[in-house]
């Protein structure tokens, strides 16, 4: 018993690690492929081709000064950025990073905890996700900051609905909950996206709209709609909400590798596994899934510098009745299909 | 040629707002075009000079920093007409004159020279008419790429002799040269 609690520890805490370096050179990523989208250079003072940037940009945030409004609830303008942070690193809990490992003739899966509504879990931390932003602007004591996270929070209530619906096709394919499950069933070159291509897209646009990034981003823009639901957030309060950005980024990016692209599984991998052995597969596995999530998160930011931000009323428009409406015509039309082949 | 089709620059088009086509209103394939479009810019070579350790190339008619220069044999050639400060448009230019005293002659080549030579760098906009004022060749407008320095102080842009006269080892290599 204690065996296990220290794997799972040590296994917890690799990911929480790994979670966080991604979270952290997202950030550098992002400026980097920001600037060379664009025809520049991007940062490269920091370290050689700036790859100290973050622990600068961290110095910088840790050592600015820490502003606190005059806000009716102290507590929860600390919590709302400690919401968004936690939500963003529990989804990690239910991911199936590889397959299992032999060391020392014992087995270690590589994935903290298997649970069978892992699916269902994952929707219901991301719905807690909206209180991180609902609280950190309410507690703002600030108007602008309240009216940035009711409209933040409201396009990201809307966007679960479609992206619930979006999935119900491809569980009807699979018919479990749990990613393990759906991992193994893509085993081979059965990738869920070459079977529910309107489900992924459907899906990934919601993730975009879940993570409040480009063209969903109206949670944030200095421009035009004052900052948003961090106005009164400084120093590393005010990072924390932009780390749990790139985190859940990463998760996100995570989920949609999962889901459909397969996650660990790559072609040829039953021949590495006979002929390498079953651990080289693996970590095999576990890097092919890390080069789709990175392929991802580079996918976001390339969104990002390519397409302007939605209107309001075309973002509700897109999620409410063109997405909804997609959703349930691909579960119908994927319900057919299943009991047409059933029939054959 | 009709008012309509009249365009300067030749890139004039009608609006028009016709309805968009099933595909157009998905907007996924402009999406789509917009991301290759985005893409192609990442492997083109970048426009961007990292300035301290490359500088961009001076046009040939550049005007960088004012050096007063020494004739010869290292005496200063300027004699404080003060032309230059009366060319000057921006009025950055004061000086003050003194007479050369016995003994001098070595130091400065007129009887009259410049005991205080300033040119206020804020002031300053590079047009060179100090330079084309000057009748004894002493002021110039060198092809130096290091323009003013930043400062914190507005005292630190007053630029004296000590900053624009030619250093003499300058003056001893070019009369090496000549």
């Amino acid at each position: 018993m204690s065996d296990f609690v220290i794997e799972k520890g040590i296994f917890i805490t690799v990911i929480f690690a790994l979670t966080m370096l991604m979270a952290m050179y997202s950030t550098l990523a992002e400026r980097k492929i920001a600037a060379w989208l664009q025809d520049r250079v991007g940062p490269n003072r920091a370290g050689k081709g700036g790859i100290l940037q973050p622990l600068a940009d961290g110095l910088k945030l840790f050592s600015k000064e820490e502003f606190l409004p005059d806000t009716p609830n102290k507590f929860l303008f600390i919590m709302g950025p400690a919401i968004s942070m936690s939500i963003a690193l529990m989804t990690s809990a239910v991911i199936p990073w590889g397959t299992n490992l032999q060391v020392g003739g014992h087995t270690v899966e590589l994935q903290a905890t298997d649970i069978n509504v892992a699916l269902l879990y994952v929707f219901g931390v991301l719905s807690v996700g909206v209180y991180g932003i609902m609280i950190g602007g309410w507690a703002s004591n600030n108007k602008y900051s309240l009216m940035s996270a009711m409209r933040a929070s409201s396009q990201m209530i809307s966007y679960e609905v479609p992206m619930g619906l979006a999935i119900i096709g491809l569980i009807m394919i699979d018919g479990s909950l749990s990613l393990r499950h759906i991992a193994e069933n893509q085993h081979g070159m059965n990738w869920n996206v070459f079977y529910q291509p309107v489900g992924f897209l459907i899906f990934l646009v919601c993730s975009f709209a879940e993570t409040n990034r480009t063209p969903f981003d109206l949670a944030e823009c200095e421009a035009e709609l004052i900052g948003g639901y961090h106005t009164e957030y400084s120093s590393m309060r005010m990072g924390f909400y932009l780390f749990a950005e790139y985190a859940s980024m990463f998760i996100s990016s995570t989920i949609l590798a999962v889901l459909y692209f397969g996650a660990y599984n790559y072609p040829g991998m039953d021949w590495v596994a006979e002929n390498w052995g079953g651990n080289a597969a693996s970590l095999i596995g576990f890097g092919v899934l890390f080069a789709k999530i990175c392929f991802f998160i580079f996918f976001y930011m390339w969104v990002r510098w390519t397409i302007p931000r939605f209107r309001y009323d075309q973002l509700m428009r897109l999620g409410w009745r063109m997405f909804i409406p997609l959703a349930i015509a691909n579960i119908v039309v994927t319900a057919v299909v299943l009991v047409w082949y059933d029939k054959l | 040629m009709s008012m309509q089709t009249m365009s300067l620059s030749g890139r004039k088009k009608e609006v028009s707002n016709k309805k968009m086509s099933f595909w157009e209103s998905l907007y996924l394939v402009a999406i789509f075009k917009g991301l290759m479009i985005t893409i192609r810019h990442l492997f083109t070579r970048k426009v961007t000079i990292k300035f301290p350790e490359q500088v961009r190339k001076r046009a040939d008619v550049w005007r960088g920093r004012h050096m007063l220069m020494r004739d010869d044999q290292g005496r200063e050639r300027c004699t404080a007409c003060g032309l230059c400060a009366l060319a000057c448009p921006a009025e950055a230019i004061t000086m003050k004159a003194e007479e050369r005293k016995p003994g001098e002659e070595m130091l400065y080549r007129e009887e009259k020279y410049a005991s205080i030579y300033e040119i206020n760098m804020l002031r300053c906009i590079f047009c060179g008419l100090c330079e084309e004022a000057c009748p004894k060749q002493a002021i110039y407008l060198t092809k130096s790429g290091e323009l003013v320095p930043a400062a914190y102080d507005r005292e630190n842009f007053i630029f004296g002799k000590d900053q624009l006269v030619m250093p003499l080892d300058l003056a001893i290599a070019n009369t090496k040269t000549a």
